[in-house]
């Protein structure tokens, strides 16, 4: 009774939410911090794998001069995305370079000959003239991938389906990780150029509905984003209550969409909606109005080990260790470099990799802050199992998992995780549920591909 | 600038890289908390008769522990302190010291040690200690004293009549164990321990309502409709120690909802049936100890639907 008197209350609120998920602790110091250009870098190093799919051929060779937003590189594969030159100058080297993913990749080295001089292809275009079909190949052309964090191709989401009609198109702005304020900025500095995109990509899905979540704790972002869309109904803010993992593609469409579950196994568009970040359609919108490809992302600096903090705009290729120094450097009891936000990022042993497309966020821990603690055996609280928005039993796969029993694991469909990290986060024992849940998952691709 | 990160060692690991600052030590300082009230109103009723118990079963299962494990300190996580004070809660008033020891020593080794340590164990510890104490010196462990006065007396369930008023088992002015005696204390404790999030409501709301219904409906002579008889088997004896402390105990509990519910209603059903024609009074130790050894059954049989399930 209680619960419908609260799902009540909320409705009457039109706060929208899903079950489960945790609250960690919500520190968004930059949140307030208009975005800053960091000059680009006098060496570019790109890599020539910044999405998921297949990583692209390089189309120039040593000593070649290339142009800003000039292609680099592209593959003939349906999932991949293309890479451009974020400056112009030299290419001095095509070798592999440390990547945020944690191996090295081949990248493309330029030499930046300080002139940014634009690509001869570079043209400003207008939606109206344009079709959904040309508005994909433009998306695919300027190398948009999702900038919520996965780096999935853009063009390949926005292809409409075969039979039937995509009911909507979700934007997230949910940015419900802690520190993280890339999403935020952007929608409080640039609302109209994020609606264009948005627009674009509605009709490359020929879809007559766009909602833009956002969690309640970013009012200047409801409020400017609101005024964007202006009388166009639509167009439609949804505003979500502050609960972590409310970004996660499946949860948010739970959220917008009332309690409809995407299901097990299958993407959103099973029932009817696209879900895309607010940063990717205001990349969307770049790529039309500007004709200028992904080559400058947004990344939030912060936390205590690095001093001062920050929103910046980063050509890619910029070398993280740059973007730190222009922050106001290291402290010197830095201890954890985290790519991305503190539940899902991942760690670095090295600043010294380059800004791709789909960074976020680099965040420096200190050493009091990075403990190493002592797991203790399990004592079935359960809160594991309250926080799981998969609604999974995370204890059960997790200790399954430690223990070698992967069949226990599949059985209790550690699949279906999300790898959200808030089983981990709550676990009072400090069980490392998720690090165990994830080799699950792991093992048991492994055994299925033979 | 180059070179910013090569002489430096970063620590890797996976993600999340934040993490609560609830510990296990942290919730059973707040189960002691939650268990304050009842031993202060035991303090008020039974005096030296209660208190004394009390902390030589408190120091019993920490010494008890700190031996075995002999790391972490005397207080470790907190679990022994709380099986000490469970148990002596659930012992009768001026009960003989060594009783105590034996008690919470059984209780840690027999309840606890022997399946692995703590979130190993089946059973409840205290319960367990318990259980052996009743069994092997059964005639101390039923000796009651009558509040503030404490002459002998029998307790409240044992007589056939269900005599007692029920503005007494709710404050707690009846023969009894000594924590089990004051409704009211436990309640508190156990809003504490909702409050924290610690516990829900499914274990004792289920436990309390099943007894209540069962309660109602069945006497020693056959079936009736008496919601005073439902209001008494909640309200006597150890039936809201265990709903709130006991049965709610986490790593003997099931962690499904819907096996917290079959839990704690099967907790409630086997009490009264126990109580009505077992050969103990109170049948709330067992009762718990029986749902216990289910508890494994019980949560591999309620796995909840997850997120998007597709039939098959």
């Amino acid at each position: 009774m209680l619960k419908n008197l609260y799902k009540g209350v909320k409705q009457v609120m039109a706060i929208k939410t899903f079950r489960g998920g945790t609250h960690p602790p919500h520190d968004k110091p930059a949140a307030g911090t208009p975005i800053e250009t960091i000059k680009p870098p006098a060496k570019a190093i790109i890599p020539l794998s910044q999405h998921i799919g297949a990583p692209c051929e390089p189309l120039v060779k040593v000593g070649d001069q290339v142009k800003m937003g000039q292609k680099i590189g592209d593959s003939d594969s349906f999932i991949s995305a293309p890479v451009h030159a974020s400056v112009s100058g030299e290419v001095v080297e095509i070798a592999p370079y440390p990547h945020p993913d944690g191996e090295a990749k081949m990248a493309v080295v330029i030499e930046n000959d300080g002139k940014d001089t634009l690509a001869d292809d570079i043209k400003p275009k207008k939606m109206d003239d344009l079709t959904g079909e040309e508005i994909i190949k433009i998306t695919k052309e300027a190398g948009v991938v999702g900038l919520g964090g996965a780096a999935f191709p853009t063009h390949v989401k926005l292809i409409p389906p075969k039979e039937g009609k995509m009911d909507a198109l979700i934007l997230n702005g949910a940015e419900c990780e802690p520190y993280l304020t890339v999403d935020h900025r952007l929608m409080v500095e640039r609302p109209e150029d994020m609606i264009y995109g948005a627009r674009a990509m509605m009709k490359a899905l020929q879809t007559d509905k766009c909602y833009i979540g956002i969690e309640v704790n970013k009012p200047d972002a409801i409020a400017a984003v609101r005024e964007a869309i202006g009388g166009d109904s639509s167009m439609e803010v949804v505003e979500l209550e502050v609960k972590y993992p409310q970004g996660s593609g499946k949860q948010l469409v739970t959220a917008v969409m009332d309690g409809i579950e995407v299901p097990s196994g299958k993407r959103s568009t099973e029932v009817g909606v696209q879900v895309a970040n607010t940063a990717t359609a205001l990349a969307v919108g770049d790529a039309i109005q500007k004709g200028m490809p992904l080559i400058e992302t947004v990344v939030t600096v912060a936390g205590s080990g690095v001093n001062g903090m920050g929103n910046f705009a980063v050509r890619t290729g910029t070398m993280a260790s740059e973007v730190i120094e222009h922050a106001g450097g290291l402290k010197d009891n830095a201890a954890k470099i985290i790519w991305g936000g503190p539940m899902m990022g991942q760690a670095q042993f090295t600043l010294d990799i380059p800004i791709v497309k789909a960074a976020s966020g680099i965040l420096v821990f200190t050493e009091d802050e990075v403990v190493k603690e002592e797991i203790l055996p399990c004592i079935k609280c359960g809160r594991c199992i309250d926080v799981c928005p998969a609604y999974l039993l995370p204890n059960t796969i997790g200790n399954a998992s430690d223990k070698d029993m992967v069949d226990v694991a599949e059985r209790y469909n550690a699949d279906d995780c999300i790898e959200c990290g808030s089983c981990s986060f709550v676990c009072p024992a400090k069980r490392p549920l998720l690090q165990w849940i994830r080799l699950a998952k792991g093992a048991i691709a492994a055994r299925r591909s033979g | 600038m180059e070179n910013l990160a090569v002489e430096r060692k970063f620590v890797i690991s996976s993600s999340p890289h934040v993490r609560s600052p609830e510990t296990v030590q942290k919730i059973m300082i707040d189960v002691l908390i939650a268990l304050v009230p009842a031993v202060v109103a035991a303090a008020v009723f039974f005096r030296e008769e209660a208190i004394i118990p009390i902390i030589i079963s408190l120091v019993a299962a920490m010494g008890t522990e700190f031996v075995l494990v002999r790391k972490g300190g005397f207080f470790s996580d907190g679990s022994a302190a709380v099986t000490g004070v469970l148990l002596a809660l659930c012992l009768p008033p001026g009960v003989a010291w060594w009783i105590c020891v034996i008690g919470s020593a059984t209780a840690i080794i027999l309840g606890k040690y022997i399946f692995g340590g703590l979130g190993s164990n089946t059973f409840n510890p205290a319960l367990v200690g318990r259980a052996i104490l009743l069994a092997s010196w059964g005639g101390r462990m039923t000796e009651w004293l009558g509040p503030i006065d404490l002459r002998s007396t029998a307790t409240p369930l044992a007589d056939p009549g269900y005599g007692a008023p029920l503005m007494d088992l709710f404050t707690g002015n009846v023969a009894g164990s000594l924590g089990e005696t004051s409704a009211i204390a436990l309640l508190i404790g156990g809003a504490y321990l909702m409050y924290k999030k610690h516990i829900n409501w499914r274990i004792p709301g289920t436990y309390i309502i099943s007894a209540f219904i069962l309660g109602t409906l069945l006497s020693p002579v056959g079936t009736q409709f008496d919601v005073t008889s439902g209001l008494f088997h909640v309200l006597a004896g150890g039936l809201l120690l265990g709903a709130i402390f006991m049965a709610t105990d986490m790593v003997t509990s099931p962690v499904t909802p819907k096996g917290q519910l079959i839990f704690g209603a099967g907790c409630g059903i086997l009490t009264v049936l126990i109580r009505i024609y077992g050969m103990y009074p109170e049948g709330v130790t067992f009762a718990i100890l029986i749902m216990n050894a289910l508890t494994p059954l019980i949560d591999g049989a309620t796995k909840p639907k997850i997120y998007g399930e597709v039939s098959k």
